[in-house]
This record gives structure tokens, sequence and C-alpha cells, in this order.
């Protein structure tokens, strides 16, 4: 159920971008993407019955006392760490591209701004 | 009409990656890789936080690229946002005394919370990057409170490219040091202690600084330029 519910903010991502008009839209577009992807990446990497990757004093003492201790797999955990502060980075640069349009054309909207002759 | 294709669009799209998905099974067993980092991790790198142990040890070069990434994106914004300065406060309410008086006491509380959470990185979850947020969300809660606020640049700029050259150097160290680029070079101690893991607590202390304080900037830019 995890994965459906990151494909589900994916799929409002991709919908978003296509049809939306307002720029500002457009780029919430782009970071539920993101969101959507680091969820992803998250769920894929759970593992059952498994624990933070964080081997502190209480997760041995545990181990050894009885049992054996299973935690997830930390590799998608720290891909997803930089992938969040990289979608940071692209929405405040995506935000002043915004920001200097507004400034340059008077309107928000998409379909308004023609400097390209396409 | 765009509407309707976007739609379709979408079926295609949901179809493919359910039917990819299907093939991974949910909650299966680790890989290889992930199994080598969790049985060897503590003595290999010394810390006892795994995932800090793939971002700055395994993994180092890719978090040099990404604060890269982060340092590039500060600067476009910087070059794109540079305008006249707002004079301060004009069109913009005062904040009530609630929000005034609560910035002023937990300013500090905030700032407290986010250097522990990177001096600690190896130990408990957290790090460089989750650090450098809180230290930013504490001045941005000093931008909400008083309108007029102003972060000086030039302090800003120094705390960024800081961070940054402790990073490369810790790095250029490890390859005179002993052989390779961000090699952990320095005694790795006794797990689950403050003083452990080598060189991964300088790299998480210069990589908060450099996060936080650029994050701060482009927040800074944001407010600012009007």
């Amino acid at each position: 159920m995890y994965y459906a519910g990151a494909v589900a903010l994916l799929l409002v991502g991709f919908y978003m971008v296509l049809v939306k008009a307002n720029l500002i839209k457009i780029m919430l577009g782009i970071s539920f993407l993101d969101t959507g992807t680091h969820v992803l990446l998250v769920a894929i990497g759970y593992v059952r019955g498994g624990t933070a990757p964080i081997l502190s004093e209480s997760l041995r003492q545990s181990a050894e006392a009885g049992g054996s201790v299973t935690v997830v797999d930390p590799v998608p955990q720290a891909l997803v760490l930089t992938a969040i502060v990289i979608g940071v980075g692209v929405l405040a640069l995506g935000l002043s591209i915004i920001v200097q349009l507004y400034r340059h054309y008077g309107t928000l909207d998409g379909r308004q701004i023609r400097g390209l002759k396409w | 009409m765009r509407r309707a294709a976007a739609i379709l669009l979408l079926a295609v799209l949901a179809t493919g990656l359910a039917l990819a998905l299907e093939a991974v099974p949910f909650g299966r067993a680790k890989t290889d890789v992930a199994n080598h980092y969790i049985r060897k991790g503590v003595e290999e790198t010394g810390a006892t936080n795994l995932v800090t142990s793939v971002v700055v040890c395994y993994r180092g070069l890719d978090t040099l690229g990404e604060v890269t990434i982060l340092f590039i994106a500060s600067l476009g914004v910087g070059v794109l946002l540079f305008g006249r300065p707002r004079h301060g406060g004009r069109g913009r309410e005062e904040a009530s005394a609630i929000v005034a008086t609560g910035a002023r006491v937990l300013f500090p509380l905030i700032l407290l919370f986010g250097i522990y959470v990177f001096l600690h990185g190896h130990l408990t979850p957290g790090g460089g990057f989750q650090g450098g947020a809180v230290l930013a969300s504490a001045f941005l809660l000093l931008y909400l409170a008083r309108p007029a606020q102003t972060v000086s640049r030039a302090t800003l700029g120094a705390a960024e490219a800081l961070g940054g050259l402790v990073f490369v150097g810790v790095g250029v160290l490890g390859l005179i040091a002993a052989g390779y680029f961000l090699n952990n070079f320095l005694p790795k101690g006794q797990p689950n202690l403050l003083l452990s893991a080598g060189v991964i607590p300088v790299i998480y202390v210069a990589i908060g600084v450099k996060v936080g304080s650029e994050l701060v900037r482009i927040i800074g830019d944001l407010v600012e330029t009007e």
C-alpha cells in the first residue's frame, strides 16, 4: 500500500505539470514528483519487522540477550536524504525564476508568456 | 482536449508503474550491499548510525556532489533576485505579540537543537543536512516575527565558504594521509562516544554549518528583495 501512495503522489505531480497553466502550480507539481519519488525509494527499502538502522546500545543489548534484530535497508534512506535537499534547491531556484518572470511579464499564466516564437 | 490527453497518458503511466512494482516484493530481505554495510559498518567506519556511515564514508563523493548542487542553487537564487533591497518592512504588517515574544524565546533554543542534531550525526538520527535545515528554520522564525529583519551577507557568505572548504580540505588530507580522497584517517575510537568515527563528525559539522547558512541565504534573498 505504500507503493500505491507513492505512485498516487507521482501521478498527481504529473497531472499538475501537464494540465495546469499557473506557473506556481507547475512548480508545486514538480515538488509533488520529488516527494513521490522519495516515498517510493524508502518504501522499497523496507524490511518486514525491521527497525531503524542505528546500532545503539539498547539494540546491541537486545541482540545479545536473545533473538535476532533486523534493521531496514540504510542505502535508500541515504539516497533520499540527499534527494530531499536537492528538491529544496530546485524549488528555491524555480520560485526565484517565477518571481523574475512575474516582474518582467506581469502575469503568472504560462499560456500568455510567449517569449519563444513557437 | 489537453486534459483528456493528460489523463490518458497518466493511465498508461499508472499501469506501467503498477506492473513494474508487482515484481518488487514489499518488505523482502535486504540486498548484499546493505548486508555488508549493516554487518561491517560499525567496525569499518566507527559510526553507529548506519545511514551516516553510508552518506559520509561509503558514498562520500556523492555527498560532495550534493553539497555542490546546493551551492549552485543558492548562487542561482542570489543572481536571479539581485535587485533593489526592500526598504525594511514596507507593505508588510507587524507580527502579533505572541509571535514576536515567542520568536525571541525560541530562537536560541532552536539554534541549540540544530547544533545538537548535526553534532551527534553519527550517533542518533540526524546529521549535517537535517541540522542545517533546523538552523535555517530558526532564522525563518525570526523573519516571520520581525518584518524588517536583515541578516548580514558577509557572515553568511564566510560561513558557507568555510564549511565547503573544510569538507574538501578533509578530503584532500585523507588523500595525503592514507591514499585516496575522503579516506577516514582519524582514529575511529570506541563506538557510541561523541569523539568517535574518525572524520565523520568533522565533515558533518562542516556540512551543517554550510547547509544552514545556505538555506538562510536563500530565504533572505526571497524575503528581502522586492
